[in-house]
């Protein structure tokens, strides 16, 4: 099926998020929409889905043009949609999820499960899913979970399908299941727009590739446009991709976690017997697919999630037992994996949010009261060395975008004089101009001796600033590798693959001379490590 | 991708010791205070009552010997308990319903043999326990079908006593039973649609409607009560009662026959509505889509399943069953309708629904069981027991406080209930 956008605008208040978009996606196409965190592509995506109404302009399906007034209108019309949070029911098995909504029944409404599950399995075995309609959705892996939303859509006879966002949340390998499966809906005549912002998966799937930034479309280009070409289009100037930081000079070992295990609440270990050093002057980087325990042990040493067992030593202190003030005064900076929940406090100002966990001390307190001025010349300073983009810094933190807030957050934690910085997915949602700055900072903390960790979930980040890498598989450490493994052995062990036979498996593969999936694009060429990945090849 | 990590390592980490001190303490409690510092006289359970077709044998328990007896089993409980946990284990269901069924008849006997009568009919404690529970009943699955649907229904209470009240007026002014009955069932839905309109379309918080409402349902009322009621008692305020149906027979089983096969029409409408509830939640097109929307509003949002709409209906719908249960009161109950009948019922309905983790079944058999404490307390105030009056007056709601918060712990209701659902 052919699909148009003319000429679409989408308002909210005065801002526009979409603005006078023109869209054309040919039948059997993998059409990419590439953009930045908040460059509308969502919105575009969910006024064509009918979550919203847009302001402006006209949907058109084989040259006819439709109005839909809800997702419903949307579906019947051949319109199905992956959402970047699944739009899934976590008590609901596979079938009734799929079933919800287009429910087969037999007489007076009772649900006939028995038809939704046989379709179910048709088109498990036609794309080789392996998906049990019986498995509770709560108990699946986010790969197969994101498999579920795939089948709901075909169910519904989805001609086009939007995939919003789809690897944010799978492995490397299961990135490359996911391309497979994309390019077999091509061949079945599924015409797919794909949304991301991952140049090297955009380049490896798509047909055409339209940017788009602040809500406008710059231009549509081929698969064979180059990751830097790309990346500029995408920002809007040229974009350093590589950081080129010195080696590491790493020192003594400051920082040790031995044999550190939790249970959360259900009884389920959530951190088995993890054990690291990190040393003076080095960036140890915790790589791993969301969910594998990153949480949990950065929570268990800031202390905000009780340990089971372990230690905790930096300079030789325990930190276990001790209270989350206790544990920053002895010197820990501490960047949360959520910023607006728990990194900031969203209605207070950059002000206030910027004296967080110095509120208390001199020069910002003096006795009972705090010293105002004080304050307010701590942010204007922060403000200035950090970069951070407001008119005011008496706006609320909310007022600011992803990155700034971020970097409000970062300055905070680094104006301390730290023995151990812990940043947990610091450039999360952040614009890549602003990526480029906070890696460059946290880089600069470590040539200042500071032992680093860094928690991310993003290959391409770890790969980045990683002077060693630690990767955590179902709570445990799955090996500690150097900085310069290949993307191909990182994304093995976050499988839960041994180092060893990831190594082994990632030379047998490039020995044989071919990738391991049958690529348009080699993976040689990906951004942003090329010179990183030549060398470990 | 063959190799994978050795599975887990266990850690040792020890299952909470509440279990095993509960049963410790159960266990000392019988033994001492209802065993060895006990009645040595007969407690005596009579299971037939007036009008059975057959007559079982009573059954008797000398006093302090089988509290003895049971407290001796309730140790080895304690005991099992203790080791299942030094290894890491807990104790499973069965043995936990052993123990609370153990405890429950050693008390039994203790109070009955220590009484100044050492009689008491197990048949007409338990069917009377149905009783009390109808409006229980009807109050918790007001609650489960609105709670399913994501909106907290706090306002039980002025749901059950709207409808006393207006199945009272409506019973006595028609001199018809039934119109009583279905005006019952409006005012409910009246009384839900003010919490489903505030709550829903305008956002307010869910729990300060339903306690207002109950306020404000109390207010009027009682205002109606003394301006109307009580100036022409025999015009306003008796109500024509619904006949009690035995069916032939089946109704003269022992112990069974007068709990299902006795009772007013309000009675087998509980039966049935806790099938209908039940099956329509977890059977039919209707429920998966209540439940969708309750659970995660935006997916069921994406689906094409109006949200607030669904919601809305099943507030309502809710508060016809709980009007209807509060209709039991002043149709079959009681003679007339008084100020307050309803009597905190709708918040005990409420725990029932959270006893009953948002399951109709659940929440019957909640109801059910604080319908007993209620009536066991009515009944051992009779015989003349040990324990002063007052005491026992505490018990449904002991039972209630120690049911929601000891053997339930956290229980997982509806993840999006309270959570309004507004559309970007």
């Amino acid at each position: 099926m052919k699909l148009e956008l003319r000429g679409i605008s989408k308002a909210f208040g005065s801002f526009y998020a979409n603005k006078d978009i023109d869209l054309v996606v040919d039948d059997a196409e993998i059409h990419c929409l590439l953009g930045e965190n908040g460059a509308g592509k969502s919105t575009l995506m969910n006024v064509l889905y009918g979550l919203y109404q847009p302001t402006e302009g006209q949907i058109l399906l084989d040259g006819k043009p439709v109005e839909f007034n809800g997702p419903g209108d949307a579906m019947a019309a051949g319109i199905g949609m992956v959402h970047q949070h699944f739009m899934l029911i976590p008590v609901f098995t596979v079938a009734e999820n799929i079933a919800l909504g287009a429910e087969a029944t037999k007489a007076a409404g009772v649900l006939d499960l028995q038809v939704t599950r046989k379709k179910i399995r048709e088109i498990s075995d036609r794309y080789g899913f392996d998906v049990d309609p019986d498995a509770l959705v709560e108990d699946l892996p986010v790969g197969v979970q994101q498999r579920v939303e795939i089948i709901k859509a075909l169910v519904r006879d989805a001609k086009v399908l939007i995939l919003d966002e789809p690897t944010a949340v799978l492995t490397p390998q299961e990135t490359d299941e996911l391309l497979e499966i994309m390019r077999q809906l091509k061949a079945n005549g599924t015409s797919i727009v794909f949304i991301s912002h991952k140049l090297r998966e955009v380049r490896a799937v798509s047909d055409v590739i339209t940017v788009i930034r602040r809500g406008q479309v710059i231009d549509s280009v081929g698969a064979e446009t180059s990751t830097t070409e790309l990346a500029n289009l995408m920002v809007g100037r040229a974009v350093e991709l590589n950081l080129n930081k010195e080696p590491a000079t790493p020192g003594a070992a400051r920082f040790q976690v031995r044999e550190l295990s939790v249970v959360n609440e259900l009884g389920a270990t959530t951190l088995d017997a993890v054990s690291f050093d990190i040393h003076e002057g080095e960036i140890l980087a915790v790589a791993g697919v969301q969910g594998n325990g990153q949480t949990e042990l950065t929570e268990a040493i800031l202390g905000t999630q009780p340990v089971a067992a372990g230690s905790i030593s930096l300079d030789g202190t325990e930190l276990v037992g001790k209270s989350v003030k206790q544990v920053l005064r002895s010197g820990l900076g501490f960047v949360p994996e959520d910023r607006s929940v728990h990194g900031l406090v969203s209605q207070f100002t950059i002000e206030e949010n910027l004296v967080l966990d110095l509120y208390d001390r001199p020069p910002f307190a003096k006795g009972i009261s705090m010293n105002l001025g004080e304050v307010k010349k701590n942010a204007t300073k922060q403000i200035a060395d950090f970069d951070v983009r407001t008119d005011n810094q008496l706006n609320p933190a909310s007022s600011l975008s992803g990155g700034n807030q971020q970097k409000v957050v970062m300055a905070r934690e680094l104006s301390r004089d730290l023995k151990l910085f812990i940043a947990s997915q610091p450039t999360r949602g952040v614009d890549v101009g602003s990526i480029e700055f906070l890696h460059r900072r946290i880089v600069a903390e470590r040539d200042k001796g500071t032992p680093v960790m860094i928690v991310s979930t993003e290959l391409d980040e770890v790969m980045e600033l990683a002077d060693r890498i630690a990767v955590l598989y179902k709570g445990r450490v799955n090996g500690i590798v150097p900085g310069n493994t290949s993307r191909e052995v990182l994304g093995l062990m976050m499988a839960g693959v041994s180092a060893e036979e990831a190594f082994a498996q990632a030379d047998f593969a490039t020995s044989a001379n071919e990738p391991v999936e049958a690529q348009p694009v080699p993976l040689e060429t990906t951004e942003p490590t090329d010179t990183q990945e030549g060398e470990a090849q | 991708m063959t190799a994978t990590l050795p599975s887990m390592s266990a850690i040792s980490v020890l299952p909470s010791k509440k279990t095993p001190i509960i049963f410790s303490v159960l266990a000392v409690i019988v033994l001492v205070s209802f065993g060895l510092l006990g009645n040595s006289q007969t407690a005596s359970f009579s299971l037939t009552s007036a009008g059975d077709a057959f007559s079982l044998p009573d059954l008797v328990f000398p006093g302090r010997a089988s509290n003895i007896v049971i407290g001796v089993l309730l140790a080895a409980l304690a005991a099992y308990s203790w080791m299942l946990r030094a290894k890491g284990r807990v104790l499973p269901v069965w043995a936990v319903a052993v123990g609370a069924v153990l405890f429950v008849l050693a008390f039994l006997i203790w109070v009955v043999s220590g009484a100044n009568i050492n009689s008491i009919s197990l048949a007409s404690l338990l069917a009377g326990g149905v009783v009390l529970a109808v409006p229980l009943v009807f109050g918790s699955l007001s609650g489960v079908l609105s709670e399913r649907s994501g909106v907290v229904n706090i306002a039980i209470e002025g749901q059950l006593l709207g409808g006393a009240f207006t199945a009272a007026i409506v019973a006595s002014v028609t001199q018809n039973a039934f119109a009583g009955l279905v005006a019952a069932g409006i005012a409910g839905a009246v009384v839900s649609l003010v919490l489903a309109l505030f709550s829903i379309k305008y956002l307010v918080n869910q729990i300060i409607v339903g306690v207002v409402l109950n306020v404000l349902v109390s207010g009027i009322t009682g205002f109606l009560f003394t301006t109307v009621m009580q100036e022409d008692p025999e015009l306003y305020n008796s109500p024509v009662h619904l006949p009690t149906i035995a069916i032939p027979g089946l109704s003269a089983i022992p112990v069974i026959g007068p709990i299902l096969f006795k009772q007013s029409v309000i009675g087998y409408l509980m039966y049935i509505a806790v099938f209908l509830v039940w099956f329509g939640l977890y059977k039919t097109r209707w429920g998966l889509r209540v439940r969708a929307v309750g659970e995660h509003p935006k997916a069921a949002d994406t689906l094409g399943i109006k949200v607030n709409r669904t919601r809305f209906w099943n507030v309502t719908l809710g508060g016809i069953v709980a009007g209807i249960g509060g209709s039991f009161f002043t149709l079959v109950a009681i003679d007339s309708f008084t100020k307050e009948i309803s009597g905190g019922r709708g918040f005990i309905a409420l725990a029932a629904v959270i006893f009953g983790r948002w399951n109709p079944l659940g929440a019957f058999a909640a109801a059910l069981l604080f319908g007993f404490a209620d009536n066991l307390q009515v009944m051992l105030t009779i015989i003349g027991t040990p324990v002063p009056s007052q005491f026992m007056a505490m018990m449904p709601y002991l039972v209630t406080i120690f049911a929601v918060a000891g053997l339930v712990g956290r229980s997982r209701g509806p993840a999006a209930v309270g959570d309004p659902y507004v559309k970007e």
